[in-house]
């Protein structure tokens, strides 16, 4: 089971609480925890990443152990502390506007 | 008896205010989608209690909102065919929120680029929905208007988005460009008489219309003068900011530019400009009266780069004479210190027998007039920056 907090205005629409527990099959990659996400919170679809090219909307980023890795490939594995639940993915909205 | 309800969006969520017949008692609900951007909302005549939303932002992208009981309660629409209409723990599914433009061979001329502020070509990309125009005739018919421009259809709700891809293709698309706001699709008129027909309007490229319900389109701009761009006559790249038509006369269109109001007589193959005497011929919204088709409003803006009011003073103009000779309409509104903007969506009219008028500020202000602009009032003072204004006329 893997950990992931969502931004506020994405826990609001989703209607999750500040962290969700996932059900990782293979490897925990940016990609796999996005596809479980979606599937569990069907409306977050397009809220973070694109619907078709899956990438990245520009104004959000993935951390893990402290560590960026927003740019990082989509199906890089993400540290151990990720994929056993020791540590959240956090999935922050860039802090900029208003 | 009849009563309003006002559909208000601003930079952070929803707000639905609910008036008397009198239009002098008040009740305000929200904001719904706290925190949000709410471009438009806007509830279908066939059954009022349908209304749809744009929720929108620059980190999350683009959520369609649909309220079946008159704005009580909201949910997203979109669910594949075949499956459940919501997913674990009861949550509705997103497909709704998804806009795809057409590259399809099937629509003749997939369109991939569009002009960019520095001449070169650039691709098209999907960014939010500015403007949702219901059907006259069926609820679950809603077209959308997109930046970068682009008109999308669904016809089950909101649950589904197809483009209406003939508008980007039908040959000027490569030379549209974006406005400081954008390359958005901010107008969608149909007309009443005749569905086929529908008039849409794009910053900075102009109006364009369809006469077969958007299987082909036409540029409209014909005696739009514009001197800030290469060719001040073209037949495209006009920066047009809002259109309005009354329903009985759909051939009739009244156009606030960047600068000029302007009138076309027959359906926007040409028009004429009709600022005579405004102090101002520089704004963003304008409408009809619901009664009187030659009545119409606009909000003066100083100019293009002072986006407030002459002097401090919100002032509405209305013409009774469908353009030309105007009346500055003040009592109710800030005589001094006042430098909000009244943006392109955010004016509306009631079709109760004295038509009520109504528009929101930058500010936060929304303002209605129950006699026709001859007098105004503040319904809220203090919202978030008012995106959009509807009215809905109900019994």
């Amino acid at each position: 089971m893997i950990r992931v907090v969502l931004p506020p205005h994405l826990r609001t629409l989703s209607r999750a609480g500040g962290e969700v527990q996932l059900e990782i099959v293979g490897p925990v990659t940016q990609r796999s925890v996005l596809d479980a996400l979606e599937a569990r919170y069907p409306m977050l679809r397009g809220t973070i990443r694109d619907h078709v090219s899956l990438q990245r909307r520009p104004f959000l980023r993935f951390f893990a152990c402290a560590e960026d890795w927003s740019n990082e490939p989509q199906d890089a594995p993400y540290p151990a502390a990720i994929a056993s639940g020791e540590e959240p993915l956090l999935i922050v909205g860039a802090i900029a506007g208003g | 008896m009849s009563k309003v309800r006002v559909l208000v969006g601003t930079r952070k969520g929803a707000f639905i205010l609910a008036g008397d017949g009198a239009r002098k008692n008040w009740e305000v609900s929200g904001p719904h989608f706290a925190g949000w951007e709410i471009y438009h909302m806007k509830g279908s005549s066939v059954d009022p209690n349908r209304i749809y939303a744009s929720q929108t932002s620059g980190w999350f992208g683009q959520v369609i909102q649909r309220s079946d009981d008159g704005g009580k309660t909201w949910f997203q629409p979109g669910t594949p065919p075949g499956e459940s209409t919501t997913g674990p723990g009861g949550m509705p599914k997103g497909e709704s929120n998804k806009f795809v433009y057409d590259s399809s061979a099937e629509t003749g001329k997939p369109l991939t680029t569009h002009l960019w502020y520095d001449g070169t070509q650039h691709p098209w990309e999907f960014k939010r929905v500015w403007h949702l125009e219901p059907s006259h005739t069926d609820p679950n018919t809603v077209y959308a208007g997109v930046e970068d421009a682009a008109l999308f259809q669904s016809v089950d709700g909101g649950t589904t988005w197809h483009e209406l891809a003939a508008l980007r293709g039908h040959g000027t698309g490569p030379k549209w460009q974006p406005g400081a706001g954008g390359m958005c699709l901010h107008t969608v008129l149909i007309d009443k008489k005749n569905p086929n027909r529908i008039y849409i309007a794009i910053s900075a490229a102009g109006a364009f219309r369809t006469d077969d319900g958007g299987k082909s389109w036409k540029p409209i701009n014909r005696g739009l003068h514009s001197p800030y761009i290469p060719d001040p006559n073209a037949e495209v790249g006009h920066c047009v900011h809002h259109v309005a038509l009354h329903p009985s006369r759909p051939n009739v269109l009244f156009m606030q530019k960047h600068w000029d109001v302007m009138r076309s007589d027959n359906a926007g193959d040409q028009w004429q400009e009709v600022s005579g005497n405004l102090p101002t011929d520089f704004g963003f919204v304008i409408d009809v009266h619901a009664h009187d088709p030659e009545t119409i409003y606009v909000v003066p803006i100083k100019s293009d780069g002072e986006h407030y009011p002459l002097d401090g003073k919100l002032r509405v103009y209305r013409s009774k004479s469908g353009g030309n000779e105007w009346q500055e309409l003040s009592k109710g509104l800030p005589e001094k210190n006042c430098y909000v903007n009244v943006l392109r969506d955010a004016m509306a009219v009631d079709n109760l027998d004295s038509c009520g008028v109504y528009f929101g500020t930058t500010g936060g202000q929304v303002y209605c007039s129950p006699d026709s602009g001859d007098s105004w009032t503040p319904v809220v003072r203090d919202l978030p920056a008012v995106l959009s204004v509807e009215v809905q006329t109900l019994p």
